[in-house]
């Protein structure tokens, strides 16, 4: 049983911008040399790269477990930021707390949350203020 | 798809195996075996990025040679507009024209023409609602094979058109056969003159669906020379080239894209900047663009690796010779047959996807076979260092999964071996 379950770790590094984003092409390509369907695969790489995003902009980094089974794709995102205040309204369209030189770089539309849940079957996010938060996004194949 | 034919390929005499072109190549496609390179024909795209690192000129791209074109009783000429800039002081395309009727061809037929149609209907296919956005131009066949291997998702993002080489191809032989019934479909040759390998593939394989309405495909390197001798000695040009600006714009990158009226597009050139645009579009990153321009090579098919010209002198020469030019020479009518893009344009169905990464078709397989991969590389020591004859540590351990390495290829780990057998003295 233990071969049918694939587990990968990331650390996504808060200090470079640039290379926020790297961990979720790994993943992508990860999943296609398995041979999962495109739309899957698409699923996965957007909710994990805004994931990513998110944890540059907020959080100073975090790390990314992604664990792949057969009939589906778990993404655990887990960091030591401020946490999320006020999940309810994070969730919103649009609501973002993102600084301002973030937004100047296109970034922080406030879509990063709405557009994980969107792209996944299930998404549980466990926040502490001050302590951080950790996400945890399940595609189902 | 062993059929595959490819215009790179590697002289073995030549090639000392060094670790250049293994570690630059976009697809992983090289690997050393025995002293040599060795690619994968599965893998490779054509792109011509180990031709243009190979310190020994062991890679070579492979054309029809000029005297091939001799088979054909009519022969037409088909120049793309990056033959345009390869010449000092041309002023007039008309003399590089002459020129090639001189030579011996007996037409000529532009593809900046058929660029200039491509251009018109992508203008009215981006007005349509409800298509996958965003588009992505068709032209390359470097790019569209990549997107077949690597990037499935985005194949129905590719623009349903032919390219400009198949439409001048057509155009040319339609054109022929009015002027002159008595030619039979065999009489007529088409000759396309290439920037680039993969332009060879693309014809060799019929990448159009069927068979190419192209015929040759020569080098504009070979020609070059050609032209050189017969442009001197030129008489007074006769064609008149019915190229506008637009055309002679797609030889560099973003020349396609500037002209479709849409302020909504990225042009990136290079296969690198390609693959990450690629792989950011894929992330869903320019959700407010409609256009995608990718050239495989630098700067355009002016940076294609059998062009003779640096690409920015070349850039800079067509920037003269397009500046008194009318914006664009060739508009298709209104609607040919209903259809946005007409049927004998278009391509009906998108390219299939050809996962050739992929470790099994049985998920159970490639599951237990990615387990294996990464107890492989826990062993390696991540530094990349190709003198196992793979391009990283992860393609290694991908080859000895595959069971086309195994692990004692690995020189530092062999090293770590030694030491612990034999002491640290020896």
């Amino acid at each position: 049983m233990d071969n049918h379950r694939l587990s990968y770790r990331f650390d996504v590094d808060g200090d470079n911008f640039t290379s926020a984003g790297e961990a979720s092409v790994k993943v992508k390509k990860i999943l296609r040399d398995i041979g999962f369907d495109p739309e899957t695969i698409r699923r996965v790489s957007i909710a994990m790269y805004e994931g990513e995003i998110n944890m540059v902009i907020h959080a100073g980094g975090g790390v990314a477990d992604v664990i792949v089974e057969e009939d589906r794709i778990v993404i655990i995102l887990t960091d030591q930021g401020p946490g999320i205040a006020d999940i309810d309204l994070a969730m919103q369209e649009g609501f973002s707390t993102a600084p301002d030189n973030i937004r100047s770089l296109g970034f922080g539309a406030g879509m990063g949350l709405p557009n994980m849940k969107r792209y996944t079957d299930e998404m549980i996010i466990d926040s502490e203020l001050g302590k951080g938060t950790k996400i945890t996004m399940t595609v189902r194949v | 798809m062993h059929s595959y034919q490819h215009s790179v390929s590697l002289d073995v005499e030549k090639c000392k195996g060094c670790t250049h072109c293994l570690r630059r190549c976009p697809t992983e496609a090289i690997r050393i075996r025995d002293g040599h390179a060795v690619i994968n024909p599965d893998r490779c795209i054509d792109c011509g990025e180990c031709i243009r690192l190979c310190p020994h000129n062991a890679k070579k791209a492979t054309s029809d040679t000029l005297d091939s074109i001799n088979r054909y009783k009519y022969k037409i000429a088909l120049p793309p507009p990056t033959l345009y800039g390869q010449f000092d002081n041309l002023d007039d395309i008309d003399c590089m024209l002459q020129g090639l009727l001189d030579y011996g061809f007996d037409d000529v037929f532009e593809v900046a023409r058929a660029a200039e149609l491509v251009t018109e209907y992508t203008r009215r296919y981006l007005k349509q609602e409800g298509i996958v956005r965003p588009v992505i131009s068709s032209a390359c066949p470097v790019v569209v094979r990549l997107i077949t291997l690597r990037f499935p998702t985005l194949v129905k993002n590719l623009i349903p058109i032919l390219p400009p080489i198949e439409i001048a191809g057509m155009l040319a032989r339609r054109k022929a056969k009015a002027e002159h019934p008595e030619l039979r479909d065999e009489d007529i040759g088409t000759v396309f003159i290439s920037p680039c390998p993969a332009k060879v593939s693309y014809v060799k394989n019929a990448l159009c669906g069927e068979k190419s309405n192209v015929d040759c495909v020569v080098s504009v390197s070979d020609m070059y020379f050609e032209l050189l001798d017969t442009m001197k000695n030129a008489t007074s040009p006769l064609p008149v080239s019915r190229t506008g600006m637009i055309g002679v714009n797609w030889a560099t990158s973003g020349g396609e894209s500037s002209s479709l009226l849409n302020d909504r597009y990225l042009a990136a050139d290079g296969i690198e900047n390609v693959i990450k645009v690629l792989d950011e579009i894929e992330t869903g990153s320019y959700p407010c663009l409609d256009f995608i321009e990718l050239n495989a090579c630098p700067g355009g098919c002016v940076g294609g690796v059998l062009a003779m010209e640096n690409p920015y002198i070349a850039r800079v020469r067509l920037q003269n010779i397009r500046r008194y030019l009318p914006v664009s020479q060739n508009r298709p009518p209104k609607s040919d047959d209903g259809k946005i893009i007409p049927e004998q344009y278009g391509i009906g169905e998108p390219p299939a996807v050809n996962p050739v990464s992929q470790f099994s078709s049985d998920r159970k397989t490639a599951m237990r076979l990615m387990a294996e991969v990464a107890r492989v590389f826990e062993s390696l020591p991540e530094i990349d260092c190709g003198y196992c004859g793979a391009p990283t540590c992860r393609a290694f351990a991908e080859d000895v999964v595959k069971g086309q390495a195994s692990c004692d290829e690995c020189v530092v780990r062999m090293r770590e071996k030694m030491r612990k057998e034999y002491g640290d003295n020896k």
